[in-house]
C-alpha cells in the first residue's frame, strides 16, 4: 500500500468533518473520492497534505508515519497535491510557478525518470509560448494545467488532486481527463476528488463515496457503475 | 532654488529610510499575515544599541555593522520562540503578542538608557558640508540616501533574482501553497522576518544622527510607516516604495509651505487614497 488513512478525525472547531476515516490507495492506482458538496472531501486531503492538523487516526505513506506533519515534509516524503481553488502564484510567471515545484530547486539529474520544464512543455503545449507571461493571465484551463504541471515538477509518487474540472468548458475536462490519464500510464498514483461523475469513473480503478463526514461506500469502479441505487444515495442531488 | 533642492534631499532622504522600515512590514504583513507592532521597536532599540556601541568603541561604523545584527537577531528569536507559538491561536493573538513585545521594547530602552534624548555624531568624515548644484548640503545625508539605494538594490537582487526571492514572492501570494509543494515555509518566515528587522535596524542607526536617540522615535516611525504600507497596498514593496519617497517629500515641503499644517498632510494623503482606491495605490483586491 502507497497510502493508508485508518481511523482518521478531523475538527474544525467543535464540529467533525471527519469521522473514522478509513482508505487506501496502491502503488500506480486511480482512486476517485466522490461525494456531495460539503462531505468532507477536500478536508480529507488537507489533513493527509498537512495544511489541518488531524485529531486522531494514522496516515501512512510508503511505510512512513506522515500524520502531523508540516506540509512542506508530506510533499518532500512523494505527495503532491492540486487544491480545489487552483492557487497558482498569480504574481509569478509560468516558467516560476513551474520551477516553484522543484523540489530544492534542482531537477534530480541522477533520476532518469524525473520531470523536467521540457517534459512539462511536451504535456501542456501552451505553456511553451506563454512561459514569461504571468500566471494570473491564464485562462481557468490554463491554470488548472500550470498547478497539475507544477506538481509534477516535484516528482510525486501520489498526486492528490481536488476538483479539477470544477467550472472548465468540456473540451477542457476532456483535455484535464487526459492529462490525468498520461500521468496515471507514467506510473504515478491518483487519489482524485471529482463532482464529475462520468470523468471520475472514466479513469479511477476503485472508488470511495462519502456522506456526511465518513466513507459509505468502497467498490471498483465496475461495480459501482453497476449499481444505480449507491450512486443515487450517494451522488445525485 | 536653494532652498527647494535642500528641502526635497532632506524628503528623499527621510522617505528612503521610511522604506527601509516599510518594506520589513509588509513583506512580514503579505507572507505571514502579521502585522508586527513591533516592527518600528526593533528600529528604535537599533538606535539605542548603535548608540551603545559608539559609547563603547567610538565607532560609528562598527555601531552600523553591529546594532541591525543584533537587533535581527532579537527579530529572529521573537519569531521563532514566541509568535510561532501564538500562530495556531489566529491572527488576533498574533497582533497581541507583537504589541506586547513593543510594550516590553519600549520600556526596556527607558529603564536602561532613561528618557532623555541621546546624540549620535556621525562619523567625522561625512560631518562636512558639500556643494550640489550650489547648495550647501551635509554629507551624511547623502550617505544615508547612497546607503538606502544600496539596500534597495540589494533587496531587488534578492527578489527578483534568487530562488529565495522567487519563493517570497510566491509565498506573499499564497504561503500555505508553498509550503505545500515542499519548500520549508517555516525557515523562509523565519529568514524574512530577520531581514526585515535587519533593515529596520540598519535605518535605526542611520537615521539616529539626524533625529537623536529617544523613546519617541517609535511612535515618530511608527505612524509614517504604517501609512506607507497602508497606502503603498498591504505586501507591496513598490507601492510602499513610491509612497514612502511621497510621504518624505510631502513632509519636508508641507513643512515648509504649509507648516501649521504639516503634521495632518500625510493624513489628508492617505485619506484621499483610500477614498479612490481603498485596497492602497498596490494593493491586490480582496476577491
Ligand atoms: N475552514 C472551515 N471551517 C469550518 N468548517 C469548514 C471549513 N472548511 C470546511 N468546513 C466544513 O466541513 C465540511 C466538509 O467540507 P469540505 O471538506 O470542504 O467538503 P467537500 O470538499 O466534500 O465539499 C463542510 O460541512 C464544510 O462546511
Ligand atoms: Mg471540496
Amino acid at each position: 500500500m502507497l497510502l493508508e488513512v485508518s481511523e482518521l478525525n478531523t475538527y474544525y472547531g467543535q464540529s467533525r468533518a471527519l469521522q473514522n476515516i478509513n482508505f487506501h490507495v496502491d502503488e500506480g492506482e486511480v482512486v476517485a473520492l466522490l461525494g456531495r458538496n460539503g462531505m468532507g472531501k477536500s478536508t480529507t486531503l488537507k489533513s493527509i497534505m498537512g495544511l489541518l492538523k488531524p485529531h486522531s487516526g494514522q496516515i501512512r505513506f510508503n511505510g512512513r508515519d506522515i500524520m502531523g506533519l508540516n506540509p512542506y515534509k508530506v510533499a518532500r516524503a512523494g505527495i503532491g497535491y492540486v487544491p480545489e481553488e487552483r492557487r497558482i502564484f498569480p504574481n509569478l510567471t509560468v516558467l516560476d510557478n513551474l520551477k516553484m515545484g522543484i523540489k530544492g530547486g534542482k531537477i534530480d539529474k541522477s533520476n532518469p525518470n524525473a520531470w523536467t520544464i521540457e517534459r512539462i512543455f511536451e504535456h501542456f503545449p501552451f505553456m511553451k509560448e506563454r512561459t514569461h507571461q504571468k500566471g494570473g493571465h491564464l485562462s481557468g484551463g490554463e491554470q488548472q494545467m500550470l498547478t497539475i504541471g507544477r506538481t509534477l515538477m516535484g516528482n510525486p509518487r501520489l498526486l492528490m488532486v481536488d476538483e479539477p474540472t470544477e467550472g472548465l468548458s468540456p473540451i477542457m475536462v476532456k483535455e484535464v481527463r487526459n492529462v490525468l490519464e498520461q500521468i496515471s500510464k507514467a506510473g504515478i498514483a491518483i487519489l482524485l476528488v471529482e463532482h464529475n461523475y462520468k470523468m471520475a469513473i472514466s479513469i479511477a480503478h476503485r472508488v470511495y463515496l462519502m456522506g456526511k463526514a465518513h466513507i459509505g461506500y468502497s467498490g471498483t469502479a465496475a461495480e459501482l457503475e453497476a449499481d444505480a441505487e449507491t450512486r443515487k444515495k450517494y451522488l445525485e442531488v | 532654488m536653494e532652498a527647494y533642492i535642500a528641502q526635497g534631499m532632506h524628503g528623499l532622504a527621510y522617505g528612503m529610510v521610511l522604506f527601509l522600515v516599510a518594506s520589513g512590514l509588509t513583506l512580514v504583513l503579505g507572507m505571514m499575515g502579521v502585522l508586527n507592532m513591533a516592527h518600528v521597536n526593533f528600529f528604535m532599540l537599533s538606535a539605542y544599541l548603535g548608540y551603545q556601541v559608539v559609547a563603547w568603541t567610538g565607532s560609528f561604523w562598527l555601531a552600523l555593522l553591529i546594532a541591525p545584527l543584533l537587533t535581527a537577531g532579537a527579530g529572529i528569536l521573537m519569531e521563532r520562540f514566541l509568535l510561532k507559538k501564538v500562530h495556531a491561536f489566529g491572527p488576533m493573538a498574533e497582533l497581541i503578542l507583537t504589541m506586547g513585545v513593543a510594550f516590553i521594547i519600549s520600556d526596556g530602552v527607558k529603564a536602561v538608557w532613561g528618557t532623555q534624548n541621546l546624540p549620535l555624531s556621525p562619523p567625522g568624515s561625512l560631518s562636512v558640508l558639500v556643494n550640489i548644484a550650489g547648495v550647501q548640503y551635509p554629507a551624511y545625508r547623502l550617505f544615508l540616501i547612497g546607503l538606502a539605494v544600496a539596500i534597495l538594490l540589494l533587496m531587488a537582487l534578492v527578489l527578483y533574482k534568487t530562488r529565495l526571492g522567487m519563493i517570497v514572492r510566491a509565498a506573499v501570494a499564497d504561503a500555505g501553497m508553498v509550503d505545500a509543494l515542499g519548500i520549508n515555509v517555516p525557515l523562509v518566515f523565519m529568514t524574512v522576518f530577520g531581514a526585515g528587522t535587519w533593515m529596520a535596524g540598519v535605518a535605526g542607526v542611520a537615521i539616529a544622527p539626524i533625529l537623536t536617540v529617544s523613546p519617541g522615535l517609535a511612535a515618530q516611525m511608527g505612524m509614517d510607516a504604517f501609512i506607507v504600507i497602508i497606502v503603498g497596498g498591504f505586501g507591496s514593496l513598490g507601492g510602499a516604495f513610491l509612497v514612502a519617497i511621497l510621504c518624505g517629500l510631502l513632509s519636508a515641503f508641507g513643512v515648509q509651505f504649509l507648516p501649521q499644517y504639516a503634521s495632518v498632510l500625510l493624513f489628508v494623503f492617505m485619506a484621499v487614497v483610500l477614498a479612490i482606491k481603498p485596497e492602497g495605490l498596490f494593493g491586490e483586491k480582496e476577491s
